[in-house]
């Protein structure tokens, strides 16, 4: 991959870091260093900002009364929806739902979709890389309707075997659930092609984006999927806030996945007419503060411009990957041509939770674990890794850092 | 806390060289322990003759806090009565949790109190105590143990 369109101007790290408070905290005394971001990223200072106006001035609840706070934060509320649809392109902001998160749009598309339209026998493929958040809601639907889950395996490198994915489909396919990039390896998988496969099969497709939407452009017409699941929280927004995007036709013709209030045209006790979407699927009060936020975010990240963001990280990748692979005893966990900036790996006769803790003593912020992605540590046959994620907001010393910390570690347990 | 001081000598070594590894093939008692979050999981297996611990194995894939205190574990409890065994379980599980100072108050513990300082690293006191969890289960009769 080229490290950098040369149209882009690199950005200036130095400066964007101070605009990120939590950046200059030392850990046991050291300058932390984190490199965990793939789990939830850190909030610049004009987010921050955004979050504390909307509590000191412009908080009460939406769609309701109407008072001036009210409309101030229903007016904010929809601004944001707005934006989000700007930000991954949908055709009208009404396809833009918010949840609480990636895991909560998956769930309501399994629930809202698949409980109305799976049967016995109808086959929902999944892929090996998929997060347990994009497996169990599927197996929760399918062991309801007697449906069943076929896999998209994987090659040595960690990529989708695009050609078995093929293979998979048979009249009974009737959804395909994929990951756009691995939390646990940072594959980038083919999703704009994949897509195109089901489609000529008549299957609608969902996207979890929760590792993508931070690090690359999204645009979900060119990508032609009928459902874009992300998070906030990874996106240097607040948690509790995500986004689930999804056709209209096909959001139109669901059931709703949670019943309430803001989610209604009108209620007797015979029949309920349901609100037209977004609110259909947006029951109870919203996290109306969070979504708020979450708009500050994405206009913090296009400011930088994704595409640049995602320069300097492949840029930071690069540049990491090249001293691990001069550092014995560390086994890389996924080198796939296309990656995010993720590192995952193993250090040889140390158990990835030491690891872990040990680089805390350096200050270094790390994940170890099975990344809520068992199937992907069964495939490569390790109980856990350690993963290192790199955002925007990270530097090559950072990198030299990390580095330092795992050859102290090799030298305690040599 | 700093938490490498924790990885003493004593730890990274049983750590390479765990003692009792392996499964007893003439065990009477067996237990399995897992631990969710790190994926720490070890099998307990061991012989008991009449209210005594004739022997003890364990093997598995843990940490080095895990298998060192499995390791310790096979080798404190070995030779040990059922009742002594168990007032070690508890013992161990008090000092890791903060509940008993070692220092101050009397123990059965010997060396096992190179493991005291786990108490201050919350995310790694599971991984000590998943042994005894285990051990514990094994002598209840009880298959597995988890620490969730």
């Amino acid at each position: 991959m080229t490290a950098r369109d040369s149209l882009l101007a690199p950005l200036d790290v130095t400066a964007l870091r101070r605009d990120f408070p939590i950046l200059a905290l030392k850990v046991n005394s050291k300058p932390l260093v984190f490199l965990d971001n793939a789990a939830s990223s850190q909030m610049p200072q004009p987010v921050i900002d955004r979050w504390n106006l909307y509590r000191k001035a412009q908080h009460a609840n939406i769609h309701r009364a109407v008072h001036y706070l009210s409309e101030t934060a229903t007016a904010e509320y929809e601004k944001a929806r707005h934006k989000v649809q700007a930000f991954i392109n949908a055709a009208e902001p009404r396809e833009c739902i918010f949840t609480s998160g990636t895991t909560d749009g998956i769930n309501l598309v399994a629930q809202g979709y698949g409980r109305k339209f799976f049967g016995a026998g109808d086959e929902i493929i999944l892929t090996t890389l998929e997060h347990h958040s994009n497996i169990v809601p599927w197996q929760m639907v399918a062991e309801e309707k007697g449906a069943k889950i076929r896999v998209v395996p994987v090659n040595d490198r960690g990529e989708l075997l695009v050609d078995e994915y093929r293979k998979l489909f048979s009249k009974n396919t009737r959804f395909v659930a994929l990951t756009h990039v691995s939390n646990a390896l940072g594959t980038i998988t083919p999703v704009r092609e994949m897509i195109a496969i089901a489609h000529e099969h008549g299957v609608p497709v969902l996207v979890d984006g929760a590792q993508a939407a931070p690090h690359l452009k999204v645009d979900v017409q060119a990508l032609d999927c009928d459902f874009y699941a992300f998070s906030g929280h990874k996106l240097c927004g607040p948690t509790g806030i995500g986004v689930l995007y999804g056709k209209a036709a096909l959001l139109e013709k669901m059931q709703p996945f949670k019943g309430g209030g803001d989610m209604i045209l009108s209620v007797t006790f015979e029949k309920t007419t349901y609100a037209p979407i977004p609110a259909k699927f947006e029951a109870g009060t919203p996290p109306i503060g969070e979504a708020i936020t979450l708009g500050a975010a994405i206009d913090y990240l296009t400011g930088i411009g994704i595409e640049r963001i995602a320069a300097h990280e492949t840029d930071l990748l690069d540049y990491a990957t090249d001293r691990f692979n001069r550092l014995p005893g560390v086994r890389l966990i996924g080198t796939a041509e296309k990656k995010a900036a993720v590192l995952s790996f193993t250090l040889e006769g140390v158990h990835p939770h030491d690891v872990g803790s040990l680089l805390n003593d350096d200050g270094v912020a790390i994940r170890t674990g099975h990344h809520c992605a068992q199937p992907v540590m069964q495939r490569f046959r390790v109980p856990a890794t350690c993963r290192a994620s790199f955002a925007f907001y990270n530097t090559t010393a950072e990198v030299d850092a990390l580095v330092d910390s795992l050859v102290r570690v090799q030298k305690l347990f040599a | 806390m700093d938490s490498r001081a924790l990885y003493q000598e004593m730890i990274l070594e049983h750590n390479k060289k765990p003692r009792n590894w392996g499964v007893l093939a003439d065990a009477t008692h067996k237990a399995e322990g897992l631990n969710p979050l790190c994926g720490d999981h070890i099998h307990v297996s061991l012989k008991l003759n009449g209210e005594q611990v004739e022997a003890v194995g364990f093997e598995g894939e843990a940490c080095a806090i895990c298998k060192a205190s499995a390791s310790m574990m096979t080798v404190a409890v070995k030779g040990k009565s059922l009742a002594d065994a168990e007032q070690m379980v508890q013992e161990f599980r008090d000092m890791t949790t903060g509940k008993l100072d070692t220092a101050a108050a009397p123990h059965h513990l010997g060396r096992l109190t190179v493991f005291a300082g786990v108490r201050d690293l919350p995310t790694r006191v599971k991984c000590a105590i998943l042994p005894w969890h285990t051990l514990h289960a094994a002598f209840a009769g009880s298959d597995t143990a988890s620490t969730e």
